[in-house]
Protein backbone atom coordinates (compact mmCIF):
# COMPACT_ATOMS: atom_id res chain seq x y z
CA UNK A 1 0.00 0.00 0.00
CA UNK A 2 2.68 2.09 -0.46
CA UNK A 3 1.25 4.34 -2.97
CA UNK A 4 -1.28 5.30 -0.32
CA UNK A 5 1.38 6.22 2.03
CA UNK A 6 3.00 8.78 -0.42
CA UNK A 7 -0.69 10.69 -0.22
CA UNK A 8 -1.09 10.55 3.36
CA UNK A 9 -0.85 13.62 5.44
CA UNK A 10 1.12 14.37 8.53
CA UNK A 11 2.08 17.22 10.33
CA UNK A 12 4.76 19.35 9.61
CA UNK A 13 5.58 23.02 9.65
CA UNK A 14 7.12 23.91 6.94
CA UNK A 15 6.78 26.94 4.75
CA UNK A 16 4.74 24.91 2.14
CA UNK A 17 2.56 23.46 4.77
CA UNK A 18 1.63 27.01 5.62
CA UNK A 19 1.00 27.71 2.21
CA UNK A 20 -3.33 28.42 1.60
CA UNK A 21 -4.54 25.30 -0.02
CA UNK A 22 -6.51 27.09 -2.60
CA UNK A 23 -2.98 28.45 -4.06
CA UNK A 24 -1.20 25.20 -4.48
CA UNK A 25 -3.87 23.45 -5.65
CA UNK A 26 -4.27 25.84 -8.62
CA UNK A 27 -0.26 25.40 -9.17
CA UNK A 28 -0.78 21.91 -9.16
CA UNK A 29 -3.68 22.27 -12.02
CA UNK A 30 -1.18 24.79 -13.48
CA UNK A 31 1.70 22.43 -13.52
CA UNK A 32 -1.05 19.41 -14.95
CA UNK A 33 -1.95 22.00 -17.98
CA UNK A 34 1.83 22.72 -18.62
CA UNK A 35 2.59 19.08 -18.61
CA UNK A 36 -0.30 18.09 -20.91
CA UNK A 37 0.64 21.17 -23.28
CA UNK A 38 4.66 19.69 -23.71
CA UNK A 39 5.28 16.45 -25.16
CA UNK A 40 8.95 16.43 -25.62
CA UNK A 41 11.41 15.28 -22.83
CA UNK A 42 13.54 18.69 -21.80
CA UNK A 43 10.22 21.01 -20.81
CA UNK A 44 8.60 17.87 -19.01
CA UNK A 45 12.23 17.02 -17.34
CA UNK A 46 12.54 20.64 -15.93
CA UNK A 47 8.74 20.60 -14.67
CA UNK A 48 9.95 17.73 -12.79
CA UNK A 49 13.26 19.64 -11.56
CA UNK A 50 10.78 22.20 -10.71
CA UNK A 51 9.53 20.25 -7.90
CA UNK A 52 12.35 19.23 -6.21
CA UNK A 53 12.45 22.49 -4.04
CA UNK A 54 9.27 22.26 -2.43
CA UNK A 55 9.50 18.91 -2.18
CA UNK A 56 12.96 19.65 -0.05
CA UNK A 57 11.37 22.70 1.97
CA UNK A 58 8.35 20.69 2.82
CA UNK A 59 11.02 17.72 4.27
CA UNK A 60 8.63 15.10 2.93
CA UNK A 61 11.67 13.65 0.83
CA UNK A 62 10.88 9.95 2.12
CA UNK A 63 6.98 10.14 1.34
CA UNK A 64 7.47 11.44 -1.65
CA UNK A 65 9.96 8.94 -3.38
CA UNK A 66 7.66 6.23 -1.64
CA UNK A 67 4.71 7.73 -3.57
CA UNK A 68 6.64 7.53 -6.77
CA UNK A 69 8.28 4.25 -6.09
CA UNK A 70 4.12 3.10 -6.26
CA UNK A 71 4.05 4.57 -9.10
CA UNK A 72 6.99 3.08 -10.77
CA UNK A 73 4.77 0.30 -11.90
CA UNK A 74 2.23 2.07 -13.84
CA UNK A 75 4.90 3.93 -15.22
CA UNK A 76 6.95 1.12 -16.38
CA UNK A 77 3.61 -0.19 -18.09
CA UNK A 78 2.61 3.21 -19.71
CA UNK A 79 6.37 3.36 -21.09
CA UNK A 80 6.30 -0.37 -22.35
CA UNK A 81 2.87 0.32 -24.58
CA UNK A 82 3.96 3.20 -26.00
CA UNK A 83 7.40 1.40 -27.30
CA UNK A 84 5.37 -1.64 -28.39
CA UNK A 85 2.83 0.65 -30.10
CA UNK A 86 4.85 3.05 -31.87
CA UNK A 87 7.22 -0.33 -32.83
CA UNK A 88 3.81 -1.93 -34.30
CA UNK A 89 2.92 1.16 -36.21
CA UNK A 90 6.40 1.55 -38.10
CA UNK A 91 6.50 -1.62 -39.46
CA UNK A 92 9.01 -3.17 -36.71
CA UNK A 93 11.00 -0.60 -36.74
CA UNK A 94 12.23 1.51 -33.60
CA UNK A 95 13.63 5.11 -34.05
CA UNK A 96 15.68 6.53 -31.14
CA UNK A 97 12.72 9.45 -31.60
CA UNK A 98 10.37 6.96 -30.54
CA UNK A 99 12.25 6.05 -27.63
CA UNK A 100 12.29 9.69 -26.58
CA UNK A 101 8.71 10.00 -26.96
CA UNK A 102 7.83 7.19 -25.03
CA UNK A 103 10.53 8.18 -22.07
CA UNK A 104 8.34 11.59 -22.16
CA UNK A 105 4.78 9.92 -22.11
CA UNK A 106 6.17 8.42 -19.10
CA UNK A 107 7.72 11.41 -18.12
CA UNK A 108 4.62 13.23 -17.79
CA UNK A 109 2.99 10.79 -16.03
CA UNK A 110 5.76 11.32 -13.14
CA UNK A 111 5.07 14.88 -13.53
CA UNK A 112 1.93 14.80 -12.78
CA UNK A 113 1.95 12.06 -9.69
CA UNK A 114 4.64 13.98 -8.23
CA UNK A 115 2.94 17.06 -8.02
CA UNK A 116 -0.30 15.67 -6.80
CA UNK A 117 1.60 13.68 -4.34
CA UNK A 118 3.02 16.89 -3.31
CA UNK A 119 -0.45 18.86 -2.97
CA UNK A 120 -1.86 15.83 -0.62
CA UNK A 121 1.39 15.45 1.74
CA UNK A 122 1.50 19.16 2.77
CA UNK A 123 -2.31 19.85 3.00
CA UNK A 124 -4.35 18.78 5.82
CA UNK A 125 -7.83 17.21 4.74
CA UNK A 126 -9.14 20.16 7.67
CA UNK A 127 -7.31 23.11 5.21
CA UNK A 128 -8.72 21.27 2.13
CA UNK A 129 -12.54 20.99 2.99
CA UNK A 130 -11.97 24.65 4.79
CA UNK A 131 -10.85 25.58 1.41
CA UNK A 132 -13.65 24.31 -0.54
CA UNK A 133 -16.25 25.77 1.61
CA UNK A 134 -14.25 29.15 1.22
CA UNK A 135 -15.07 28.50 -2.47
CA UNK A 136 -18.09 28.66 -2.17
CA UNK A 137 -18.73 24.86 -2.67
CA UNK A 138 -21.95 23.19 -0.35
CA UNK A 139 -20.39 21.91 2.95
CA UNK A 140 -22.10 19.13 1.95
CA UNK A 141 -19.71 18.29 -1.38
CA UNK A 142 -16.83 19.85 0.99
CA UNK A 143 -17.72 17.11 3.71
CA UNK A 144 -17.70 13.97 1.50
CA UNK A 145 -14.92 15.26 -0.84
CA UNK A 146 -12.78 15.35 3.13
CA UNK A 147 -13.97 12.64 4.73
CA UNK A 148 -13.22 10.73 1.67
CA UNK A 149 -9.71 11.40 1.84
CA UNK A 150 -9.21 10.96 5.22
CA UNK A 151 -10.67 7.54 4.82
CA UNK A 152 -8.23 6.66 2.28
CA UNK A 153 -5.43 5.33 4.68
CA UNK A 154 -8.41 3.48 6.74
CA UNK A 155 -9.20 1.56 3.73
CA UNK A 156 -5.63 0.64 2.46
CA UNK A 157 -5.30 -0.77 6.27
CA UNK A 158 -8.68 -2.50 5.79
CA UNK A 159 -7.22 -3.90 1.94
CA UNK A 160 -4.64 -5.37 3.94
CA UNK A 161 -6.81 -7.13 6.32
CA UNK A 162 -9.05 -9.10 3.95
CA UNK A 163 -5.77 -9.79 1.81
CA UNK A 164 -4.67 -11.50 4.41
CA UNK A 165 -7.77 -12.62 4.94
CA UNK A 166 -8.42 -14.61 1.85
CA UNK A 167 -4.73 -15.78 2.03
CA UNK A 168 -5.24 -17.54 5.31
CA UNK A 169 -7.99 -19.19 2.71
CA UNK A 170 -5.39 -20.35 0.29
CA UNK A 171 -5.77 -17.82 -1.98
CA UNK A 172 -2.66 -16.69 -4.16
CA UNK A 173 -2.41 -13.56 -5.74
CA UNK A 174 1.01 -13.65 -7.40
CA UNK A 175 -0.41 -16.91 -8.91
CA UNK A 176 -1.75 -18.08 -12.51
CA UNK A 177 -1.69 -16.47 -15.76
CA UNK A 178 -2.39 -12.09 -16.06
CA UNK A 179 -6.35 -12.76 -16.40
CA UNK A 180 -5.98 -15.62 -13.37
CA UNK A 181 -3.87 -12.90 -11.63
CA UNK A 182 -6.88 -9.77 -12.13
CA UNK A 183 -9.41 -12.26 -11.15
CA UNK A 184 -7.63 -13.44 -7.81
CA UNK A 185 -8.56 -9.99 -6.79
CA UNK A 186 -12.12 -10.04 -6.69
CA UNK A 187 -12.10 -11.75 -3.38
CA UNK A 188 -10.31 -8.80 -2.36
CA UNK A 189 -12.52 -5.97 -3.91
CA UNK A 190 -15.50 -7.35 -3.18
CA UNK A 191 -15.16 -7.15 0.51
CA UNK A 192 -13.40 -3.71 0.40
CA UNK A 193 -16.39 -2.28 -1.39
CA UNK A 194 -18.72 -3.93 0.67
CA UNK A 195 -17.45 -3.01 3.71
CA UNK A 196 -16.66 0.55 2.70
CA UNK A 197 -20.41 0.84 1.75
CA UNK A 198 -21.21 -0.42 4.67
CA UNK A 199 -19.02 1.83 6.54
CA UNK A 200 -20.43 4.53 4.77
CA UNK A 201 -23.75 4.01 5.71
CA UNK A 202 -22.76 3.85 9.58
CA UNK A 203 -21.43 6.90 9.57
CA UNK A 204 -24.12 8.50 7.64
CA UNK A 205 -26.28 7.62 10.54
CA UNK A 206 -23.98 8.11 13.71
CA UNK A 207 -23.57 11.26 12.06
CA UNK A 208 -27.15 12.42 11.95
CA UNK A 209 -28.15 11.12 15.49
CA UNK A 210 -25.65 13.85 16.37
CA UNK A 211 -27.53 16.44 14.42
CA UNK A 212 -25.24 17.01 11.44
CA UNK A 213 -27.17 19.60 9.40
CA UNK A 214 -29.06 21.10 12.28
CA UNK A 215 -27.82 24.53 11.69
CA UNK A 216 -28.34 25.97 7.85
CA UNK A 217 -25.83 28.55 8.00
CA UNK A 218 -22.29 27.33 9.23
CA UNK A 219 -19.01 29.45 10.61
CA UNK A 220 -15.81 28.82 10.80
CA UNK A 221 -13.76 28.84 13.54
CA UNK A 222 -10.69 29.44 10.85
CA UNK A 223 -10.72 31.11 8.16
CA UNK A 224 -8.13 31.12 5.15
CA UNK A 225 -6.28 34.24 4.36
CA UNK A 226 -3.53 34.71 1.91
CA UNK A 227 -0.11 35.66 2.98
CA UNK A 228 2.91 36.97 1.40
CA UNK A 229 4.32 33.16 0.39
CA UNK A 230 0.70 32.77 -1.09
CA UNK A 231 1.09 35.58 -3.44
CA UNK A 232 4.69 34.63 -4.57
CA UNK A 233 3.43 31.09 -5.00
CA UNK A 234 0.37 32.70 -7.52
CA UNK A 235 3.15 34.74 -8.88
CA UNK A 236 5.34 31.51 -10.15
CA UNK A 237 2.41 29.58 -11.17
CA UNK A 238 1.42 32.49 -13.75
CA UNK A 239 5.09 32.57 -14.46
CA UNK A 240 4.89 28.65 -15.54
CA UNK A 241 1.82 29.28 -17.33
CA UNK A 242 2.96 32.63 -19.31
CA UNK A 243 6.20 30.78 -20.17
CA UNK A 244 4.55 27.66 -20.64
CA UNK A 245 2.27 28.81 -23.55
CA UNK A 246 4.70 31.07 -25.17
CA UNK A 247 7.12 28.60 -25.61
CA UNK A 248 4.38 25.78 -26.52
CA UNK A 249 2.68 28.06 -28.98
CA UNK A 250 5.23 30.61 -30.30
CA UNK A 251 8.20 28.94 -30.11
CA UNK A 252 7.76 25.13 -30.67
CA UNK A 253 10.52 24.81 -32.83
CA UNK A 254 12.88 25.85 -30.00
CA UNK A 255 12.55 22.85 -28.08
CA UNK A 256 15.14 20.88 -28.61
CA UNK A 257 14.89 17.00 -29.17
CA UNK A 258 18.21 14.77 -27.17
CA UNK A 259 17.38 12.22 -29.82
CA UNK A 260 18.93 14.66 -32.56
CA UNK A 261 22.16 15.35 -30.72
CA UNK A 262 23.28 12.28 -32.18
CA UNK B 1 2.72 -29.05 16.05
CA UNK B 2 4.22 -25.46 15.82
CA UNK B 3 7.29 -24.38 17.48
CA UNK B 4 7.80 -20.80 17.90
CA UNK B 5 11.48 -19.11 19.39
CA UNK B 6 12.06 -16.49 20.87
CA UNK B 7 10.36 -14.27 18.12
CA UNK B 8 10.23 -10.62 18.01
CA UNK B 9 8.06 -8.60 15.55
CA UNK B 10 8.15 -4.90 14.45
CA UNK B 11 5.86 -2.89 12.37
CA UNK B 12 6.12 -0.68 9.80
CA UNK B 13 5.75 2.19 12.00
CA UNK B 14 8.88 0.79 14.09
CA UNK B 15 6.19 -0.10 17.01
CA UNK B 16 7.55 -3.75 18.16
CA UNK B 17 4.70 -5.56 19.00
CA UNK B 18 6.64 -8.92 19.68
CA UNK B 19 9.48 -8.65 22.14
CA UNK B 20 10.91 -12.41 22.34
CA UNK B 21 8.00 -14.82 22.21
CA UNK B 22 8.76 -18.23 22.83
CA UNK B 23 5.67 -21.39 22.79
CA UNK B 24 5.39 -24.61 22.01
CA UNK B 25 2.12 -25.57 21.00
CA UNK B 26 1.31 -29.50 20.62
CA UNK B 27 -1.07 -31.63 18.38
CA UNK B 28 -4.40 -31.75 20.30
CA UNK B 29 -3.55 -28.80 22.63
CA UNK B 30 -6.36 -26.48 23.39
CA UNK B 31 -4.88 -22.82 24.47
CA UNK B 32 -6.58 -19.53 24.92
CA UNK B 33 -4.20 -16.51 24.50
CA UNK B 34 -5.58 -13.70 27.05
CA UNK B 35 -4.57 -10.24 27.85
CA UNK B 36 -5.68 -6.73 27.38
CA UNK B 37 -5.90 -5.07 24.04
CA UNK B 38 -2.46 -4.47 22.07
CA UNK B 39 -0.64 -6.78 23.92
CA UNK B 40 -0.10 -8.60 20.88
CA UNK B 41 -2.15 -10.94 20.58
CA UNK B 42 -3.19 -10.80 17.33
CA UNK B 43 0.16 -10.07 16.00
CA UNK B 44 1.64 -13.32 17.85
CA UNK B 45 -1.22 -15.43 16.13
CA UNK B 46 -0.88 -13.95 12.70
CA UNK B 47 2.48 -15.45 12.78
CA UNK B 48 1.06 -19.27 13.09
CA UNK B 49 0.31 -19.45 9.18
CA UNK B 50 2.56 -17.08 8.02
CA UNK B 51 0.75 -13.52 7.96
CA UNK B 52 3.18 -12.13 9.43
CA UNK B 53 7.08 -13.16 9.68
CA UNK B 54 9.37 -12.78 12.70
CA UNK B 55 11.44 -10.01 12.50
CA UNK B 56 13.67 -12.66 14.00
CA UNK B 57 13.65 -15.63 15.88
CA UNK B 58 11.80 -19.19 14.25
CA UNK B 59 8.72 -20.45 13.92
CA UNK B 60 8.13 -23.85 12.74
CA UNK B 61 5.01 -25.72 11.81
CA UNK B 62 5.58 -29.11 11.74
CA UNK B 63 9.12 -28.87 11.50
CA UNK B 64 9.04 -26.10 8.44
CA UNK B 65 9.82 -22.77 8.92
CA UNK B 66 7.07 -20.19 7.82
CA UNK B 67 9.77 -17.98 6.34
CA UNK B 68 10.36 -20.45 3.80
CA UNK B 69 6.80 -21.17 2.92
CA UNK B 70 4.13 -19.71 1.60
CA UNK B 71 0.93 -18.62 3.42
CA UNK B 72 -1.64 -20.93 1.12
CA UNK B 73 0.95 -23.85 2.13
CA UNK B 74 0.80 -23.00 5.38
CA UNK B 75 -3.25 -22.50 5.61
CA UNK B 76 -3.83 -25.85 4.61
CA UNK B 77 -2.13 -27.44 8.23
CA UNK B 78 -3.56 -23.92 10.13
CA UNK B 79 -6.50 -22.68 9.54
CA UNK B 80 -7.35 -18.79 10.48
CA UNK B 81 -10.44 -17.40 11.29
CA UNK B 82 -10.38 -13.74 11.07
CA UNK B 83 -12.68 -11.67 13.84
CA UNK B 84 -14.32 -9.56 11.45
CA UNK B 85 -16.62 -11.84 8.85
CA UNK B 86 -16.47 -9.28 6.32
CA UNK B 87 -13.48 -9.32 5.69
CA UNK B 88 -13.57 -12.45 3.81
CA UNK B 89 -17.29 -12.99 2.37
CA UNK B 90 -17.56 -12.17 -1.09
CA UNK B 91 -19.34 -14.88 -2.86
CA UNK B 92 -22.78 -14.82 -4.33
CA UNK B 93 -23.85 -17.87 -1.92
CA UNK B 94 -23.45 -19.22 1.26
CA UNK B 95 -22.16 -22.83 -0.83
CA UNK B 96 -19.85 -20.59 -2.74
CA UNK B 97 -18.17 -18.87 0.16
CA UNK B 98 -17.77 -22.30 1.67
CA UNK B 99 -15.97 -23.84 -1.40
CA UNK B 100 -13.82 -20.91 -2.18
CA UNK B 101 -10.71 -22.06 -0.18
CA UNK B 102 -11.33 -25.98 -0.82
CA UNK B 103 -11.11 -24.69 -4.73
CA UNK B 104 -8.00 -22.91 -3.74
CA UNK B 105 -6.55 -26.15 -2.47
CA UNK B 106 -7.42 -28.36 -5.32
CA UNK B 107 -10.02 -30.87 -3.66
CA UNK B 108 -12.05 -32.58 -6.38
CA UNK B 109 -15.94 -31.69 -6.86
CA UNK B 110 -17.18 -34.70 -5.16
CA UNK B 111 -15.05 -33.84 -1.77
CA UNK B 112 -16.02 -29.95 -2.33
CA UNK B 113 -19.92 -30.82 -2.40
CA UNK B 114 -19.23 -33.33 0.68
CA UNK B 115 -17.46 -31.12 2.61
CA UNK B 116 -19.83 -27.86 2.11
CA UNK B 117 -22.72 -29.81 3.02
CA UNK B 118 -20.93 -31.24 5.99
CA UNK B 119 -19.66 -27.26 7.10
CA UNK B 120 -22.95 -26.36 6.59
CA UNK B 121 -24.93 -28.66 8.53
CA UNK B 122 -22.34 -28.57 11.35
CA UNK B 123 -23.11 -24.34 11.92
CA UNK B 124 -26.71 -25.27 11.27
CA UNK B 125 -26.76 -22.96 7.89
CA UNK B 126 -28.28 -25.67 5.63
CA UNK B 127 -30.81 -23.29 5.37
CA UNK B 128 -28.82 -20.86 3.94
CA UNK B 129 -27.06 -22.26 1.22
CA UNK B 130 -28.33 -20.72 -1.41
CA UNK B 131 -28.75 -17.24 0.11
CA UNK B 132 -26.34 -14.61 0.14
CA UNK B 133 -23.85 -14.07 2.76
CA UNK B 134 -24.47 -10.29 2.86
CA UNK B 135 -28.06 -10.71 3.90
CA UNK B 136 -27.22 -12.71 6.63
CA UNK B 137 -27.40 -11.27 10.40
CA UNK B 138 -24.00 -10.15 11.69
CA UNK B 139 -23.47 -13.57 14.06
CA UNK B 140 -24.72 -15.70 11.04
CA UNK B 141 -22.14 -14.37 9.06
CA UNK B 142 -19.42 -15.18 11.65
CA UNK B 143 -20.75 -18.63 11.12
CA UNK B 144 -20.11 -18.80 7.62
CA UNK B 145 -16.27 -17.72 8.12
CA UNK B 146 -16.28 -20.02 10.67
CA UNK B 147 -17.69 -23.04 8.57
CA UNK B 148 -15.99 -21.75 5.34
CA UNK B 149 -12.02 -22.43 7.51
CA UNK B 150 -14.03 -25.64 8.99
CA UNK B 151 -14.78 -27.02 5.74
CA UNK B 152 -10.82 -28.21 4.85
CA UNK B 153 -10.52 -29.34 8.29
CA UNK B 154 -7.39 -28.24 8.88
CA UNK B 155 -5.40 -29.88 12.03
CA UNK B 156 -5.02 -26.58 13.66
CA UNK B 157 -7.52 -23.71 14.16
CA UNK B 158 -6.69 -20.60 15.05
CA UNK B 159 -9.78 -18.03 16.14
CA UNK B 160 -9.45 -14.22 16.87
CA UNK B 161 -12.08 -13.47 19.06
CA UNK B 162 -14.80 -16.28 18.19
CA UNK B 163 -17.18 -15.41 20.64
CA UNK B 164 -17.84 -11.62 19.66
CA UNK B 165 -21.41 -10.64 18.67
CA UNK B 166 -23.07 -14.31 19.61
CA UNK B 167 -25.51 -15.47 22.00
CA UNK B 168 -25.22 -17.63 24.53
CA UNK B 169 -27.12 -20.72 22.49
CA UNK B 170 -23.64 -20.03 20.13
CA UNK B 171 -21.07 -19.98 22.17
CA UNK B 172 -22.49 -23.06 23.86
CA UNK B 173 -22.24 -24.87 20.40
CA UNK B 174 -19.09 -22.85 19.92
CA UNK B 175 -17.58 -25.29 22.90
CA UNK B 176 -19.17 -28.33 22.41
CA UNK B 177 -17.25 -28.49 18.70
CA UNK B 178 -14.41 -27.38 20.52
CA UNK B 179 -14.60 -30.34 22.64
CA UNK B 180 -15.37 -32.19 19.95
CA UNK B 181 -12.36 -30.98 17.95
CA UNK B 182 -10.32 -32.08 20.57
CA UNK B 183 -11.48 -35.49 20.78
CA UNK B 184 -10.02 -35.63 17.39
CA UNK B 185 -6.69 -34.63 18.59
CA UNK B 186 -7.18 -31.35 16.29
CA UNK B 187 -5.29 -28.38 17.84
CA UNK B 188 -7.69 -24.98 18.81
CA UNK B 189 -6.19 -21.62 19.41
CA UNK B 190 -8.07 -18.48 20.49
CA UNK B 191 -7.57 -14.89 21.37
CA UNK B 192 -10.06 -13.87 22.96
CA UNK B 193 -11.69 -11.35 25.95
CA UNK B 194 -14.48 -13.02 26.69
CA UNK B 195 -13.49 -14.51 30.57
CA UNK B 196 -16.58 -16.56 31.23
CA UNK B 197 -16.48 -18.21 27.68
CA UNK B 198 -12.81 -19.40 28.56
CA UNK B 199 -13.60 -20.21 32.01
CA UNK B 200 -16.19 -22.55 30.70
CA UNK B 201 -14.48 -24.00 28.24
CA UNK B 202 -11.23 -24.60 30.36
CA UNK B 203 -8.48 -24.81 28.35
CA UNK B 204 -4.67 -24.04 28.53
CA UNK B 205 -4.36 -19.95 29.29
CA UNK B 206 -1.66 -18.25 28.00
CA UNK B 207 -1.55 -14.38 29.38
CA UNK B 208 0.44 -11.98 27.16
CA UNK B 209 0.96 -8.02 28.06
CA UNK B 210 3.30 -5.79 26.05
CA UNK B 211 4.20 -8.28 23.36
CA UNK B 212 5.53 -10.48 25.70
CA UNK B 213 3.84 -13.85 27.37
CA UNK B 214 3.86 -13.33 31.19
CA UNK B 215 1.88 -16.45 32.20
CA UNK B 216 1.28 -20.08 30.90
CA UNK B 217 -1.07 -22.48 33.14
CA UNK B 218 -3.88 -24.35 33.04
CA UNK B 219 -7.24 -22.06 33.53
CA UNK B 220 -7.82 -22.89 36.97
CA UNK B 221 -4.48 -21.36 37.74
CA UNK B 222 -4.50 -18.86 35.97
CA UNK B 223 -8.39 -17.26 35.76
CA UNK B 224 -7.97 -17.35 40.08
CA UNK B 225 -5.04 -15.28 40.09
CA UNK B 226 -6.23 -11.67 40.71
CA UNK B 227 -3.36 -10.03 40.77
CA UNK B 228 -1.93 -11.39 37.43
CA UNK B 229 -5.10 -10.73 35.61
CA UNK B 230 -5.37 -7.22 37.31
CA UNK B 231 -2.19 -6.41 35.39
CA UNK B 232 -3.68 -7.42 32.31
CA UNK B 233 -7.29 -5.57 32.82
CA UNK B 234 -9.08 -8.88 32.65
CA UNK B 235 -11.90 -9.10 35.70
CA UNK B 236 -12.10 -12.63 37.42
CA UNK B 237 -15.12 -14.89 36.39
CA UNK B 238 -17.90 -14.20 38.04
CA UNK B 239 -18.16 -17.64 39.64
CA UNK B 240 -14.73 -17.09 41.29
CA UNK B 241 -15.59 -13.39 42.23
CA UNK B 242 -18.67 -14.89 44.32
CA UNK B 243 -15.95 -17.48 45.60
CA UNK B 244 -13.50 -15.11 46.74
CA UNK B 245 -16.03 -12.90 48.20
CA UNK B 246 -17.48 -15.71 50.72
CA UNK B 247 -13.91 -17.78 51.24
CA UNK B 248 -14.19 -15.81 54.96
CA UNK B 249 -16.63 -18.39 55.17
CA UNK B 250 -13.91 -21.27 54.43
CA UNK B 251 -14.69 -21.68 51.14
CA UNK B 252 -12.34 -21.86 48.42
CA UNK B 253 -10.98 -19.65 45.87
CA UNK B 254 -9.96 -21.63 43.17
CA UNK B 255 -13.14 -22.33 41.58
CA UNK B 256 -14.24 -21.32 37.81
CA UNK B 257 -15.96 -24.26 37.29
CA UNK B 258 -19.75 -23.98 38.06
CA UNK B 259 -19.99 -28.01 38.54
CA UNK B 260 -17.43 -27.98 41.22
CA UNK B 261 -19.10 -24.80 42.53
CA UNK B 262 -22.26 -26.38 42.91
CA UNK B 263 -20.67 -29.75 44.58
CA UNK B 264 -18.18 -27.46 46.85
CA UNK B 265 -21.35 -25.42 48.28
CA UNK B 266 -23.78 -28.65 48.44
CA UNK B 267 -21.02 -30.33 50.37
CA UNK B 268 -20.29 -26.93 52.79
CA UNK B 269 -24.58 -26.66 53.38
CA UNK B 270 -23.92 -30.73 54.46
CA UNK B 271 -21.05 -30.43 56.60
CA UNK B 272 -23.06 -27.45 58.59
CA UNK B 273 -26.27 -29.11 58.51
CA UNK B 274 -24.72 -32.57 60.53
CA UNK B 275 -22.94 -30.16 62.71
Amino acid sequence: MSVFDGLKFRKVFSPIHNLDPRIKFIYVIAIFISAILFSQILPLAILFLMQLPFVFLARVQKQWVRSLRGAAFLAGFIFIVNILTTYFYNDFNLTALNVESALAMTMRFVVLVESFSVFFLTTSPDYLGLALEQSRVPYEFAFAFTTAVRFVPVLAEEAQTIMDAQKARGLELEKGSLLKRIRNYIPILIPLIVSAIRRSLELAEAMESRAWGATKKRTNLYLLKLHKGDYILLGITALILIVTIYVRFFLPEAIPLISSFF
Amino acid sequence: MIIIEDIHYSYASNIEALKGVSLTIKDGDFIAIMGQNGAGKTTFIKHFNGLLKPSSGTVRVNGVETTKTSVAALAKNVGFVFQNPDNQLFSETVEDEIAFALKNFGFDKETIEKRVTWALDFLSLTQYRKTSPFLLSGGERKRVALASVLAWDPETLVLDEPTIGQDHEQKEKLRQFITQLQTKNKTVVMVTHDVEFVAECNPRVILMRGGKIVADGIAKDILTNSKLLEESSIVLPQITQIFTKLSPLGLPTDIIDINEAELTILSKVKERQTQ
